[in-house]
C-alpha cells in the first residue's frame, strides 16, 4: 500500500514494490468465506472423496501463489533445492505467514523413507467447523494438504499430500495431521545430492 | 448455588433448534419442548401489542415462584431462554455468551443449515465449558 505522504508516484504498476499489506485478517471474516466454499463445493459433488479433491484443488491455487510471494518477499529469491530445507519452509515461514503461527510440529514417517508429517492440535480453517457423523473421516483441512501440495508442485518437489484425523488420548478433538509423501524422483534427487 | 434448568434456542420463525436440560428438574421430553418453544415465541409476539408505549422489544425476564425465565433475543429474532432458580444472577451475561458460541460454531459451520436443529459437536463442547466456567466463577463470589 503506498503511503499517504510518499510523493513517488509509479507511472507503470509492475514497478511498485510488493507491499507487504495488512498483517492481520478478521478470523470471522474468513470463516465466513471458507464455510461458503465448503458448502458451494458440497452443492456440485456427490460423493465426500470429490469433495475433498476441490477443496485440494482450491489450495492448490493458493499455495502456488504463496510459494512465489514469499519467495520474492521473505527469502530473497532464493530457491530451496533440499528436502529438508523446503519442509521446514513449509512448516515455519509458510504457516506463520498463512496462519500466524509456526506448525506444532514436523516429523518423518517411521514406516516410509519417502512420508514426512506436519501435525496441529487444531487447524485454522477447521476452527469452527464440526464434522457430521455421517460424513466419516471427511477433513476440511484437506483445503491445508492443497496449500501444501501447491507450494511443493510449484518448488520442485512433487508429493502426495492428504490431511487426516488422528485421535489423541485425554483430548475431545483430535489432532490433524497433513501427510506429505513425496514422488519417487525426488528421494532419488535427495539421495544424488548426498 | 446457581441451578440452571434448561436452555433453549429459538429461530426466528419460533421452531426449537436447541433444548439442552440440566439436572433432573424440569425435564422434558421433545414434543413438550417443541410447544414450551413456540407457546414463548407467541408469548413473545403478544408482549409487543399488550405494551402500553411503543417501542417494546419482547419480554426480558419471567418471575415465577419456582423459576426464573430469561430471555435475549438478537438482532435477527433469534432468541435464547434460560430456565433457571428463582434470584439467579448473571444470567444475561451467560445469554450473551451463549450467542457468541452461536455464532461461532454454528454459523460458521459449513455443516448447518439455516434453522435446521443444532447438531454441532464444537458448539456442544464449548456450551459445557461455559458453563462450568460460570459456576466456578458464581461460586467464587
Amino acid at each position: 500500500m503506498i503511503g499517504v505522504g510518499k510523493i513517488k508516484q509509479y507511472s507503470n504498476i509492475l514497478d511498485k514494490p510488493l507491499s507487504k499489506g495488512k498483517q492481520e485478517v478478521s478470523l470471522s471474516a474468513f470463516a465466513f468465506l471458507f464455510s461458503e466454499l465448503v458448502q458451494y463445493n458440497q452443492t456440485q459433488v456427490d460423493n465426500i472423496a470429490e469433495l475433498e479433491r476441490r477443496l485440494e484443488d482450491a489450495g492448490y491455487a493458493v499455495g502456488a501463489r504463496v510459494l512465489e510471494l514469499l519467495c520474492h518477499r521473505d527469502k530473497g529469491n532464493r530457491r530451496e533445492t533440499r528436502l529438508l530445507g523446503i519442509l521446514s519452509f513449509v512448516h515455519s515461514t509458510v504457516w506463520k505467514v498463512l496462519f500466524g503461527k509456526v506448525a506444532d510440529s514436523l516429523e518423518k514417517g517411521t514406516e516410509h523413507e519417502d512420508e514426512y508429517m506436519i501435525s496441529e492440535k487444531e487447524l485454522l480453517v477447521n476452527k469452527f467447523i464440526s464434522i457430521p457423523k455421517d460424513m466419516g473421516t471427511f477433513n476440511c483441512g484437506a483445503f491445508v494438504a492443497g496449500i501444501v501440495r501447491g507450494v511443493l508442485d510449484g518448488a520442485g518437489f512433487p508429493a502426495v499430500v492428504t490431511a487426516h484425523f488422528v485421535p489423541m488420548e485425554g483430548q475431545q478433538r483430535p489432532r490433524t495431521t497433513i501427510l506429505i509423501k513425496f514422488a519417487e524422483e525426488v528421494l532419488r534427487r535427495e539421495a544424488r545430492l548426498g | 448455588m446457581a441451578a440452571i434448568y434448561s436452555i433453549y434456542i429459538i429461530d426466528k420463525s419460533g421452531g426449537l433448534i436447541f433444548y439442552k436440560d440440566y439436572g433432573s428438574k424440569g425435564r422434558m421430553d421433545t414434543n413438550d419442548s417443541l410447544r414450551v418453544a413456540s407457546l414463548w415465541h407467541s408469548m413473545d409476539a403478544i408482549s409487543h401489542q399488550l405494551s402500553p408505549t411503543t417501542g417494546c422489544s419482547g419480554i426480558e425476564l419471567l418471575e415465577a415462584d419456582t423459576f426464573d425465565l430469561h430471555c435475549f433475543q438478537s438482532l435477527t429474532g433469534t432468541k435464547f431462554f434460560v430456565v433457571c432458580e428463582p434470584g439467579t444472577q448473571c444470567m444475561d451475561a451467560l445469554l450473551k455468551v451463549i450467542y457468541e458460541l452461536c455464532t461461532d460454531y454454528v454459523l460458521k459451520n459449513p455443516f448447518y443449515e439455516m434453522e435446521m436443529p443444532i447438531r454441532c459437536e464444537l458448539f456442544d463442547i464449548n456450551l459445557t465449558q461455559a458453563l462450568l466456567k460460570d459456576r466456578v466463577v458464581l461460586l467464587g463470589r
